[in-house]
């Protein structure tokens, strides 16, 4: 899950770490309100859970409050990547020196957490890594032993810090680690990190990815998402359970399994189809929970045909056969599914599938070659 | 012969008086594998499929000699249970658990590498070696002995695989599901180096998909250190960028952990790709 910019620039405020003492706005009037108490020139922020905000228009300066009122109307209802501008931060416009990047990040392949750092802020690191790779000072943290100070100093020394700052960037990135970890982070990234004209350091941009699986035990957290990070399908999935994303394609597929799930879209694509969307019912596949992933795929209108892809192991393919079939019946639906059923008793799920005049096929390949016909309407 | 698992395997389940443990450890028990105990904290004395019920891990262990433990206890105990494996001295740890905190398993990917504990998962099917043993979920109707090892990040697709191979009358030596979270006990060069050093393997199976960087470095293994043939497939051709496909570990990132990627570098190391699952056991019928 992705939280806007001003929450994970509270949550930073709350571990120490300095931030601009900026609101949030939704209107032209409350971002004129802001400004005039945050006086002199702001800074107007879109906020949306995509990056390149800059590039888009979505971040820009005000010297006075009518102007940030003004600019706030310019933002607010703005599209960005999709996403539509609902709300703007208002932040106190700062005197930059000169900007840094500073982010924390699960390495998977190391099993590590990785403290990433480097002198020239403000870009994407993606790039930097790629054009300047000695510009990024990487740090491994062991999780047992958490951050040490011999490591601020590696990172601080490695971007090449004034020794005056070394303390109190100390203090951020402890500060940094400790969110990290406090609120079961899978990002915490700040950038730009600026060191201003007076010499201090500020964490000018904020941006944290929280970790789903431990939503559970961060209710806090949990209560910030935003219903704008997901459509209404994939809405209705997750609270059903289902594991579901969006796609652009004309064939539905319903499988159990992710694997599976994703290697029968790519079975679709090599059959010259597009999958519609990718959706993993898990174990099981009882009939109410087929039923329900069925109404979700159904409810998008480009769907011309529907693959559906089961492997019977501990559950018995006849009754999944058996689900799917009261699924459809109460569905009331003219799209045509094409199924396929393979594993513990397959063959008895392929009779009671064939009187009901459903088509099934006995390879994966078979199936989607077939619903790619059906999308066709052939 | 086979990896990790066997006939001497003597197997204790956490979270044995649960749903998924409970049905579970019957299938288990059914296919012939040794449980020996079972732990759920409060249930000492009971009998679940006729294995006897430990408050701790530590009493079974010692009451009962187990040397390996499956895990089927919720997410949020899960840290826990996998500690208390280790602090009991256990050398081989299944952990079924889908949806484990990352943070809980980076500490405790750490705390078994420091103790030299084998732990297959989070988030995966287990592992069989057909005919001796069954520590985990996947079907034993499926498979059959044989010399093909099979290793997977998936759980159905892995299903599928060894069905088919099955169908062909191809048996494997041991089928590993490694999961599918970012953060993994066992990774595929780890199982690929066991199946390397099996003499009862002639074969190797390897299914990866999107996310992360482990196929890679499993190709470059492959390239480096793997004598015997491998046969590959990568799942997520069609994933978009950004979007996680069911699996936690399962997301193309700032342009790494492309299927497009994956494919190339299991070519580049020699690997057999099949271009979908069908293809995986005719490819496999063909070498053998």
């Amino acid at each position: 899950m992705n939280i806007h910019e001003y929450q994970a620039k509270r949550l930073f405020g709350r571990y120490g770490l300095p931030v601009p003492v900026g609101d949030v706005a939704t209107s032209p009037e409350e971002a004129r309100a802001i400004a005039a108490r945050l006086g002199g020139r702001v800074v107007v922020k879109a906020q949306v859970l995509t990056g390149g905000r800059g590039k888009a228009g979505g971040v820009k300066l005000a010297k006075d409050p009518q102007e940030a009122a003004d600019r706030a109307a310019e933002i607010l209802g703005m599209d960005i990547k999709g996403f539509t501008v609902r709300q703007v931060l208002i932040d106190p416009a700062v005197a930059i020196a000169k900007e840094l990047y500073l982010s924390i990040i699960q390495d998977r392949a190391a099993r590590r957490s990785v403290i990433i750092a480097s002198a020239e802020g403000g870009m994407d690191i993606e790039e930097v890594a790629v054009t300047q790779p000695d510009a990024v000072v990487k740090v491994a943290i062991d999780p047992l032993l958490g951050l040490q100070p011999f490591q601020c100093n590696q990172v601080a020394f490695g971007l090449g810090l004034d020794p005056a700052l070394h303390r109190s960037f100390a203090a951020i990135l402890n500060g940094l680690y400790q969110a990290y970890v406090a609120l079961d982070a899978t990002l915490v990234e700040i950038n730009p990190l600026v060191i201003l004209q007076d010499g201090s350091l500020m964490a000018l941009d904020g941006k944290v990815n929280l970790d789903d699986s431990a939503l559970y035990r961060q209710p806090e957290l949990a209560a910030m998402r935003d219903p704008s990070d997901e459509t209404a399908a994939e809405r209705e999935a997750r609270e059903a359970g289902l594991s579901y994303v969006d796609l652009d394609g004309s064939i539905g597929c319903l499988v159990n399994g992710a694997g599976l799930a994703m290697a029968s879209m790519d079975v679709l694509k090599l059959c010259g189809g597009e999958p519609a969307n990718f959706l993993d019912i898990g174990g099981g596949a009882q009939a109410d929970k087929v039923e329900k992933a069925m109404r979700i795929i159904l409810a998008d209108g480009r769907v011309k045909s529907v693959l559906i892809n089961i492997f019977g192991g501990i559950t018995r393919g006849d009754e999944v056969a058996k689900g799917i079939l009261a699924a459809i019946g109460n569905l009331q639906t003219d799209v045509p599914f094409v199924v396929r059923i393979v594993g513990t008793n397959a063959a008895e799920a392929r009779e009671i599938l064939k009187s009901a005049n459903l088509p099934t096929a006995p390879t994966l390949y078979e199936a989607a070659r077939l619903a790619v016909a059906a999308a066709a309407g052939q | 012969m086979s990896i990790y698992v066997d006939k001497q395997t003597r197997l204790l389940v956490q979270g044995i008086t649960g749903r998924e443990g409970a049905f579970h450890t019957a299938q288990m028990v059914a296919y012939g594998t040794q449980v020996v105990a079972g732990v759920t904290p409060g249930k000492g004395g009971q009998r679940e499929a006729g294995v006897p019920v430990f408050d701790t891990v530590a009493q079974a262990v010692t009451a009962t000699g187990a040397d390996a433990s499956i895990i089927y206890v919720p997410a949020r105990f899960t840290a826990d249970a996998i500690l208390e494996a280790v602090d009991a001295g256990i050398r081989t740890i299944v952990t079924i658990t889908e949806g484990v905190p990352v943070h809980d398993m980076l500490r405790v990917t750490d705390y078994l590498l420091l103790h030299g504990v084998r732990m297959i998962g989070p988030n995966c099917p287990g592992i069989i070696t057909p005919g001796e043993a069954k520590v985990g979920i996947i079907p034993g109707n499926i498979c059959m002995p044989g010399r093909v090892g099979v290793v997977s990040r998936s759980g159905t697709l892995t299903y599928e695989v060894l069905h088919a191979l099955t169908e062909r009358g191809i048996g494997q030596s041991t089928a590993v599901g490694i999961g599918g979270d970012p953060v993994q006990g066992t990774k595929f060069v780890d199982v690929l180096q066991a199946f390397q050093d099996d003499p009862g393997t002639d074969l190797i199976v390897m299914i990866g998909e999107i996310g992360g960087t482990d196929e890679e470095t499993a190709a470059q293994f492959v390239k480096d250190s793997v004598t015997k043939p491998v046969v590959g497939f990568i799942a997520g051709q069609t994933a978009p960028p950004g979007k996680r496909m069911g699996h936690a570990g399962a997301i193309i990132s700032g342009g790494m952990g492309t299927a497009e990627g994956k494919v190339q570098a299991f070519q580049a190391a020699g690997i057999a790709v099949a271009r979908h699952p069908d293809e995986i056991a005719e490819i496999v019928a063909r070498m053998v």
